[in-house]
């Protein structure tokens, strides 16, 4: 496997890959402390969904199952809310649900916008200049609004899965375009050039030259996909449209404003989740930060 | 040849307007149920109401609507209606037409994206600028930190927060609203001022959490003209700091952030959209949300509708002057 070549250049193929690889990995990471913090800030919100059931008791989620209006105490640590939701419960069984939103959107839309991009940018021609025009035109779309028809329309069926592929299906433009450039300029590398001389057709350049050279650029697009994909998913339902009866991250939000947690200052109820939310868009950032420099070599040498 | 671009990006406009149409018109009767029926069915329920009647009503709906006539003639009626400006009526506050709905609610809107755009704009490219800068003054570059944590919470967020703190903790600003209740809007001085003081929050909020996405890609962009070689040969002609820097420097760093512009305005709709309904701010983003929870799909559609063919001419206007702002593509073809 020619994985991870672009990232270290230097690793010949006669040396053990893990070993250097892993070597590489760290000495990349001391350069690029971000990436390790971000990761590190995702990680715990992932955990706290892994590990929160074992001591939480997630059927607490539902209403009336605690005395509503509740302020944080021993008994209820993060308090509850105006329907009876304790919220710590809220948090372990919905924050989850929120990632695989983000997750699952973002994987989708990744994997369509690659496709997309490997078409267009491969192909060339006027394939590429519809691909490209249309791509163009659907970024300048206000997206969110967008996606508020496509959910209000399915308002009553809607679930976690259905509501990550309606957030999927606008998340796959920017992964096109950025990688499609990608693949513009590899594609003259003379790599690739041999290969084609050695007689490999199309898509086996493509599997086996080009997306081994851009995982990279995948892991960085990737991961802005789910920070846009759960931006839109917390968006949609913070305006009512994401499933009534999930304690998802944004849904809490969207209670917490429909019952005016602000104005009768039941503060505890909104500031765990912009808590939440805080954290996971800097761990993302931090991660995306922490990928520039594989993304973009040259500021190696002006960091 | 410029002829040409001209072409092609008002049929581009032309397309989107289309699109946001047909996208209006078809999601919602793919989708399963009867929005029509269903509405009528909640009002019966909520005033207690026999369900006899509905199914006449419906049918009555129907008809007046058009919606009992072939798929093709409804999309080609709908199609003629929104090149007229007309969505029809709204469910929730029939007979109020969408239209003057909207027409109200867009000043709100207008008014309060624009200022905190430009603003948001123009302070975070001039600080992009300024901490890429080596000769500007150190202390710039702490902002960088704070700013960036801000630009990482989602606007109505970040307004939710300034609410409980500046309004309801401190009562500094009013806490939701366009104006003063019973207040009557004129164009007096006082109520000038109302309006800003109201409108002081929102606007801080989307500025605040903006500004740091316009300053890192400023600065990225002047990391690289500074390493260009006109920027060597104007430092050795020892031409003055102040010129390098506005000249030929942020001269060529801004080209990209104009574009950016283009592409982020449908975000900061979307962003302002949910900061709206937290301050309860009187514009497109609230009548948006009162829509959604009262199931009112007219107004649903024509908000929407209104907001894209916004966008898509305020991006075809930036789109437009941009040769103005780089003469070299003035003439190239694309």
């Amino acid at each position: 496997m020619a994985t991870g070549s672009a990232v270290i250049p230097q690793v010949k193929p006669a040396v053990p890959q893990g070993r250097t690889r892993l070597g590489a990995f760290l000495a990349y990471c001391r350069r690029n402390p971000n990436l390790i913090i971000g990761l590190v800030m995702v990680l715990f919100l992932i955990l706290i969904g892994l590990i929160g059931p074992l001591f939480v008791n997630v059927a607490q989620a539902q209403p009336t199952s605690v005395i509503p209006d509740q302020p944080p105490s021993p008994d209820l640590l993060l308090g509850s809310d105006d329907q009876g939701r304790d919220l710590l419960a809220v948090l372990v069984a919905g924050l989850p649900l929120t990632m695989r939103v983000g997750f699952i959107a973002g994987a989708v839309g990744l994997t369509i916008g690659v496709i997309l991009a490997f078409i267009a940018g491969y192909q060339g021609g006027t394939v590429d200049t519809v691909i490209r025009l249309v791509v163009d035109t659907l970024l300048t779309v206000p997206g969110l609004l967008v996606l508020i028809i496509i959910a209000d329309s399915i308002k009553g069926v809607i679930s976690i899965n259905l509501m990550a592929l309606v957030v999927a299906s606008l998340a796959w433009m920017h992964p096109a375009r950025t990688i499609r450039s990608q693949v513009l300029t590899l594609r003259e590398r003379a790599y690739v050039q041999m290969a084609k001389l050695s007689g490999m057709n199309g898509f086996e350049i493509i599997v086996r030259e080009l997306v081994p050279n851009l995982l990279p650029y995948l892991a960085a697009s990737f991961v802005g996909a789910v920070s846009a994909a759960v931006l839109a998913s917390i968006g949609l339902e913070a305006l009512g449209l994401g499933p009534q009866n999930e304690p998802t991250v944004g849904m809490t939000i969207y209670w917490a404003i429909s019952f005016d947690a602000l104005l009768r200052g039941l503060w505890w109820w909104w500031i765990v989740p912009i808590v939440v939310i805080v954290v996971l868009f800097m761990g993302l950032f931090l991660i995306s930060a922490g990928l520039d420099e594989v993304a973009n070599p040259r500021l190696r040498r002006s960091a | 040849m410029r002829g040409r671009y001209l072409v092609g990006r008002l049929v581009q406009f032309v397309v989107v307007l289309w699109g946001a149409a047909t996208l209006n018109f078809f999601i919602p009767r793919l989708a399963p149920g009867d929005p029509v029926r269903e509405r009528l069915i909640e009002m019966a329920n909520a005033g207690g109401y026999m369900q006899q009647g509905i199914e006449q009503m419906v049918k009555a709906y129907d008809k007046e609507f058009g919606l009992d006539k072939p798929l093709y003639i409804q999309y080609v009626n709908y199609l003629w209606q929104v090149l007229h400006f007309d969505f029809g009526y709204s469910l929730a506050s029939y007979p109020a037409k969408v239209v003057p709905l909207i027409m109200a609610a867009l000043p709100w809107t207008i008014g309060l994206l624009l200022v905190s755009t430009v603003l948001a704009f123009s302070l975070g490219t001039l600080l992009g600028a300024l901490i890429a800068w080596p000769r500007a003054p150190k202390f710039l570059r702490f902002f960088v930190g704070p700013l960036l944590t801000f630009s990482a919470v989602p606007y109505y967020l970040l307004g939710l927060i300034m609410v409980y703190v500046l309004a309801i903790i401190l009562k500094w600003f009013p806490l939701s609203g366009g104006y003063e209740v019973g207040t009557i809007p004129s164009l007096s001085l006082p109520f000038i001022l109302d309006i800003l003081k109201h409108s002081f929050l929102p606007a801080i909020s989307i500025i605040l959490s903006a500004i740091g996405f316009w300053a890192l890609g400023m600065r990225g962009m002047m990391v690289t003209t500074e390493g260009e070689d006109y920027m060597v040969m104007a430092e050795a002609k020892g031409l003055p700091g102040g010129r390098i820097f506005y000249r030929y420097a942020v001269r060529n760093a801004i080209l990209p952030q104009f574009t950016a512009l283009a592409i982020a305005l449908g975000n900061v709709v979307s962003g302002s959209v949910l900061v709206e309904v937290v301050f309860a701010y009187p514009g497109i983003g609230s009548l948006l949300y009162r829509a959604i929870s009262g199931s009112d799909y007219f107004v649903i559609y024509g908000v929407v509708f209104m907001v894209i063919l916004a966008i898509s001419i305020a991006t075809l206007l930036i789109d437009l002057t941009y040769p103005l702002l780089d003469p070299r593509i003035s003439y190239r073809s694309r």
